[in-house]
């Protein structure tokens, strides 16, 4: 069990702008850290950096509180999965798993323990004979993850490790992998840019963009304080509305606004004109314009709503749900929502 | 790699990093990989690169056989050379059997192309026969030539006299052979076709694997659209065949311009029949006159660089599509 | 409309026909000659493409037996395994760094030294003749092994290189997470996935061997040092002798089971050949 941590870790290819720019970062022991980003971003190459696959322009990695950055990645007692899963395609599911083993040079009855122990875990006994082409993408994923596993990591480096596998199959991957790692408590980063993956199984998450953070932390917080308008409109399907006054952006969820006849307490009123709505079972979403912006309001089915195409009504948010951002550096204002004087 | 500059909270432990470096030194890409290269490169660098200039140096020389110190004399190789008979011949030979060669080649190897890209009964066998000229070591696949022409026994003249266009009062002549390799005219004409006849397997495959890769989806729009074969084949094929070509006749060139080894099996250069490759040999090794044979040969250089000019063209611009 | 694929059939079917026996006619002529006795040879009466006397294996005798032959191919061999050795220890770990580790000049350092191979051996026999000399292995077989490397290092490099590019690379660094280092992570997942790529390289290195023709021209006269293709083509023709079913015979020899390798590998030679212009 170990933390990691990277402290003003740069990387530079060539002459380009820096693909990942000078970040600071700590996980807590034990935690499911996941970074999210559009691709990109630095995320991976982030990743990559505190493996020991790609040295840093500057700045250091720690693993445990140990500089590691100079060392090779065998050095750094570390498990990495990779997005396609990087299964040895000449060796058996069985010396898959048992190649860091051998890297060690654990006795050959230690090695059988091991293998047998990880592969009960994962639950991929029956196939330890087969080699990996013989697989499905599931069994492939819980072989690369074994042989994460056998090794006892200071940390587990997961790299998109479901975007290979169909949509039904992720979901309950999401959940295998999550209380996988729970049971066993190794700190795990975990590199997607799926906002669903991160929601679902971070415990907290840093937000990266152009090789910054741009926030770190809870699911929550992430969700209903994002520290600015990139954090805003990458989280949430359909994201935040952003709407422009003066030098700020007015900032709310499309589940936050409805119509201002229903709405209680302190709240402020757009006119909303309706152009088109979309039916998609649980939720309607209706797309519309206030003044000159483009918004979206998000209504559950068992809401009745009645609107219309082309008619304009008032619709509003209340003001706690109100998020200010400056319109230039796009950050958010501290503070509460200052009161608005709104048309 | 600073060690640690203690700007967060945690404690930073230093670890042996003295003994780390001597350990991970070939976990270094800056390191492994000119290391990796060097055995490579040297092999070229002391074989290839050295003779090379050593080449050079022979041409501006007067080396011989029996005297090997190198003294400079300028281009008076060059001069010398240049003003025999024999080197003219041989340079007009070079290039007459490299152009010619190659045009016919082209037109040949796009045939030959398109019928092996058919499907058809027997396809693997005449794939395979076709390849022979060009599997054969050259030197081997030469000789089935000089048997097949040889002077008293051609099975070649046998069917000519059967058919009664060789022998006394026939239209090729009263002698009853033909004597292939005996008339410069006759001679340079063989060679000739012993090349085309060597180079043009390695086009066709070259265009074959050109003419597999244009999509299927083209080919399929071509023929919606109702372009017929000729059609197809001027503004569909040639065009996307042309770099393909270029790579194909390059190195036909190459091979065709560079060789003795037909020269000198067939003919050992008789016959007026010498080309520069074949006249540096003779000159270099058979007379010993290394210094004469250099520079001959280094006339070979200059079309050379043209040609691998020519080629990373090609494949900078195969690379930037 | 049946008429028009009738006529295109045969037309395919026709020129098929041309282009083999156009390759093949040497040939042809070649196993012919093998078996005819000498009585049917040289009778210029005779019909040539039949068997007028009996076929024989007298000639095939002769060729083991009384020539050198056996000889030639013995040195052909030892020069082949020794080459292919040479070739492989050079060219793998110089494709490697090329493509794994050389960034962005290593494209271009891998065009630079394909086009090494395009330099002739008849460029640079003379001065080479001098360097064997000097290195005391000129008329042994010894010169040939030193110096064909000379054209199989940069001709296999570039097809490794190709061979190397598709290769999944994560692999690669999945062992050195595993614990290994760099060069334990190639030795263990890159050369074992390399291996029909670095069979090429063997397959090719023979082939250009048995090919060769200049260097062991030039560099060996003594006809217990020669290969195959120089003593065939100087030693079993003497003055006005020719042996011709001999000849054939060890022409025929060496020619099919050469052909029937480049068969085999042709995929990937033609993809060194088309620089990348074709993506197979």
């Amino acid at each position: 069990m170990a933390v990691i941590e990277t402290r003003a870790i740069t990387k530079r290819f060539g002459d380009g702008p820096a693909a990942v720019d000078g970040i600071d970062l700590a996980s807590a022991d034990g935690e499911f850290l996941v970074l999210l980003g559009p691709s990109g971003c630095g995320k991976t190459t982030l990743l990559r950096m505190i493996g020991g696959l790609e040295p840093p322009t500057s700045g250091d990695v720690l693993i445990g509180g140990r500089v590691v950055t100079g060392l090779p990645p065998r050095a750094r007692k570390i498990a990495m999965v990779f997005q396609s899963y990087a299964l040895y395609p000449h060796m058996s599911v069985y010396n898959n798993i048992a190649f860091p083993l051998k890297a060690a040079k654990l006795p050959k009855a230690e090695q059988e323990k091991k293998v047998a122990w990880a592969a009960g875990i994962l639950g991929i006994d029956p196939y330890l004979q087969r080699k990996p082409r013989q697989l499905s993408g599931g069994q492939r994923q819980r072989v690369a993850l074994a042989r994460a596993l056998v090794r006892d990591p200071n940390v587990f480096l997961l790299d998109e490790p479901l975007s290979n596998l169909d949509a039904q199959r992720r979901a309950s991957a999401r959940d295998e992998l999550q209380g996988f790692q729970r049971q066993i408590g190794t700190t795990t980063i975990y590199v997607t840019h799926d906002q669903v993956e991160a929601m679902g199984m971070g415990d907290r998450i840093a937000v990266i963009n152009q090789g910054t953070i741009r926030q770190l932390g809870t699911p929550r917080e992430i969700y209903d304080e994002p520290a600015d308008t990139f954090v805003a409109t990458f989280l949430g399907s359909p994201p935040m509305n952003l709407v422009p006054r003066d030098d700020l952006l007015i900032g709310f969820r499309p589940e936050q606004f409805s119509p201002a006849a229903g709405a209680s307490g302190a709240f402020t009123t757009f006119p909303f004109h309706v152009h088109r709505e979309e039916y998609l079972g649980a939720e309607r979403l209706v797309y519309g314009e206030t003044g000159p912006t483009k918004v979206v309001a998000r209504f559950p089915i068992t809401a009745d709503v009645p609107v219309e195409t082309g008619r304009t009504y008032e619709f509003a948010v209340p003001d706690g749900d109100l998020k200010i951002f400056d319109a230039a550096s796009g950050l958010r204002r501290p503070g509460g929502a200052p009161k608005l004087v709104l048309r | 790699m600073s060690a640690g500059t203690a700007r967060a909270g945690l404690p930073v432990t230093v670890e042996d990093q003295g003994e780390d470096r001597g350990r991970y030194l070939l976990d270094r890409e800056g390191l492994l990989g000119p290391l990796l290269l060097l055995p490579a490169i040297a092999y070229i660098a002391a074989l290839v690169g050295f003779p090379l200039v050593l080449a050079i140096a022979y041409s501006f020389s007067d080396v011989i056989v029996a005297d090997q110190s190198i003294d400079w004399v300028g281009l008076d190789n060059f001069r010398a050379v240049v003003k025999t008979p024999n080197f003219q011949n041989a340079l007009r030979n070079t290039f007459l059997f490299t152009i010619v060669s190659q045009v016919i080649v082209l037109v040949m190897a796009n045939a030959l192309a398109m019928v092996l890209a058919a499907d058809f009964r027997g396809k693997r066998l005449v794939r395979f026969l076709t390849l022979l000229p060009w599997t054969t070591p050259i030197a081997l696949a030469v000789l089935g030539w000089l048997w097949l022409l040889d002077n008293v026994y051609s099975p070649v003249d046998w069917l000519l006299r059967e058919a009664g266009l060789l022998g006394p009062g026939t239209w090729l002549g009263p002698m009853g052979n033909v004597y292939w390799l005996s008339e410069p005219s006759k001679a340079q004409l063989v060679v000739l076709f012993v090349h085309i006849w060597r180079t043009l397997p390695l086009a066709t495959v070259i265009l074959l694997a050109g003419l597999t890769a244009i999509p299927q989806d083209v080919r399929d729009a071509a023929n919606v659209d109702g372009a017929g074969f000729w059609r197809q084949l001027v503004y569909i094929r040639i065009p996307l065949l042309l770099p393909i070509m270029a790579v194909a006749v390059l190195f036909g060139m190459v091979f065709t311009f560079t060789d003795m080894t037909v020269v000198y099996v067939l003919t050992r250069g008789n016959s007026d029949t010498h080309v520069l490759a074949s006249l540096a040999y003779f000159t270099g090794v058979e007379s010993g006159s290394l210094a004469q044979g250099a520079a001959i040969a280094l006339f070979l250089f200059p079309a050379l660089v043209g040609i691998a000019v020519l080629m990373l063209r090609l494949a900078r611009r195969t690379e930037t599509n | 409309m049946d008429a028009k694929k009738l006529g295109a059939r045969s037309v395919l079917y026709a020129a098929a026909g041309f282009f083999a026996l156009f390759a093949a006619l040497p040939f042809g002529w070649m196993i012919l000659t093998i078996f005819k006795q000498n009585t049917d040879l040289y009778n210029p009466q005779y019909n040539p493409f039949l068997y007028n006397d009996p076929p024989t294996l007298g000639n095939i005798r002769l060729l083991l037996e009384d020539t050198q032959y056996l000889t030639f191919a013995r040195n052909t061999l030892v020069v082949a395994i020794l080459v292919v050795v040479i070739t492989v220890v050079a060219t793998v770990p110089a494709a490697y760094s090329l493509t794994r580790l050389a960034g962005r000049w290593g494209e271009g350092l891998g065009i630079g030294i394909f086009l090494v191979y395009l330099i002739p051996p008849t460029l640079l026999f003379i001065p080479l003749t001098r360097v064997v000399a000097d290195l005391n292995v000129k008329n042994t077989i010894w010169a040939m092994v030193l110096v064909y490397p000379t054209f199989t290092i940069p001709f296999c490099t570039w097809l490794l290189m190709g061979f190397f590019k598709s290769i999944p690379w994560d692999i690669e660094e999945q062992a050195m997470i595993d614990g290994y280092s760099r060069l334990g992570a190639i030795w263990r997942t890159v050369i074992p996935v390399s291996v029909p790529g670095i069979l090429t390289v063997v397959v090719f290195s023979v082939a250009l061997t048995m090919h060769e023709f200049v260097y062991a021209l030039a560099f060996v006269t003594s006809s217990n040092q020669k290969t195959i293709s120089v003593g065939v083509t100087t030693e079993l023709i003497r003055g006005d002798v020719f042996y011709w079913q001999a000849l054939m015979a060890a022409a025929a020899l060496v020619a099919l089971p050469v052909a029937l390798l480049y068969n085999l590998f042709l995929d990937r030679f033609i993809a060194g050949f088309t620089l990348g212009a074709v993506k197979g």
